[in-house]
């Protein structure tokens, strides 16, 4: 059974690459975090119903019912 | 993973380089240019962030289908000299990978255009992903010598792409972006083929020059740059443009047109004899004569919002 190394050649190899990789989808994610803050900041997301009363949607409900 | 898989190594290891290189940094330069125009110059702003997205996922739009050319086009492109250093000919990434980049960056970029701005702007990123990789590359680009007029129109959407994601619709002024690029693409690209003569005969490509011959190449050139020249001056007089629009527009054009109008003139002979030093000239022209059309739109948005 071989021995299991902390840092195997592999790693030191393919640094750059997995640095690339790691850097690219960190940016990723602070992205979509930036704009999901912006959309909900924004309240495009929040227009649903949920457990809070919101006459204005129970209008536009009435609305589409005629 | 075993230890065989972990040591099985490749001849080369590729670099997160020569993956960045699958995307065509360059194209993706002006793919990013002119699609920040068409977003800045529409009526209606985004937030900085969702600007900043919606550039960032139309260019990595651009990149996926630059993949998918470059696994698709890779025994042409490893016997035409522009394009044997590629990341696919030269064996630096397999073909498979670059299939695989090109069609996971292909979904995430038009999913999340679509969450970031609209789903109208993320369809119209779709189907310019669909024309280039498919329509130009698969179809066009080995069958007919009218491939780079068709294909042209894959460049040609970004900055249509990047007015929809602001306003949700095409108007007129898109459209007229849109024919600028459009019309400017054979000109521009004929003028390369002159000049670059061995290249798409080894290939085998359909290139104009290479099925109608070299002084018919002159004419279309010619021709194509006479129909260009009214569509920028028609997108100075739309809602976008301006005084600094027209006066460049008019002066571009002017110049081009003369310059296409040597190039007509001049056989082969003595193309040859100056090293086709005016169809060279023209094709330096030429990437100017896009940007500056593109940064007179700029400077006329910032008119309009300091008056």
């Amino acid at each position: 059974m071989s021995e299991l190394k902390a840092t195997h050649e592999i790693h030191t190899r393919r640094f750059s690459r997995n640095l690339g990789v790691g850097l690219t989808l960190l940016a990723m994610v602070a992205l979509i975090f930036g704009l999901t803050m912006v959309k909900i900041t924004r309240g495009e997301l929040n227009e649903r119903f949920d457990h809070v009363a919101r006459p204005a949607m129970e209008l536009k409900v009435e609305e589409a019912d005629q | 993973m075993s230890d065989a898989a972990l040591n099985a190594t490749r001849p080369y290891e590729p670099t997160f380089g020569d993956y960045v290189a699958l995307l065509k940094p360059r194209v993706m330069s002006l793919v990013v240019f002119t699609a920040l125009v068409g977003l800045l110059v529409a009526p209606v702003s985004l937030h900085p962030v969702e600007t900043f997205a919606a550039i960032l996922f139309i260019a990595l739009g651009a990149g996926a289908s630059g993949a998918l050319n470059m696994w698709y086009d890779a025994d042409i492109d490893a016997v035409m000299k522009r394009t044997a250093a590629r990341p696919v000919p030269s064996g630096r990434v397999e073909p498979g990978e670059a299939l695989a980049i090109g069609v996971g960056l292909s979904g995430l970029s038009v999913v999340m255009l679509g969450l970031a701005t609209n789903l109208a702007a993320a369809a119209l990123l779709a189907f310019t992903i669909f024309f280039y990789a498919v329509i130009y590359t698969m179809w066009l680009k080995r069958w007919t010598p009218q491939n780079i007029v068709i294909g042209g129109a894959a460049g040609a959407f970004p900055p249509m792409v990047g007015w929809v994601a602001a306003t949700g619709s095409v108007s007129l002024e898109a459209c007229l972006m849109f024919a600028l690029i459009f019309l400017w693409t054979p000109p521009h690209f004929w003028a390369l083929c002159l000049f670059m003569k061995s290249d798409y005969d080894n290939a085998g490509v359909p290139m104009l020059t290479v099925t109608h011959g070299r002084k018919s190449t002159r004419r279309h050139i010619l021709a194509y740059t006479l129909i260009l020249a009214p569509a920028p001056i028609w997108l100075a007089l739309t809602s976008v443009g301006g005084p600094v629009t027209l006066i460049t527009a008019i002066g571009l054009n002017a110049w081009f047109v003369k310059r296409a109008v040597d190039i007509w003139r001049r056989d082969e002979e003595q193309a040859q004899h100056d090293s086709y030093a005016v169809e060279k000239k023209f094709f330096r022209f030429s990437l100017y004569y896009l940007f500056l059309h593109f940064v007179a739109l700029i400077a006329d948005a910032v008119i309009r919002g300091l008056l």
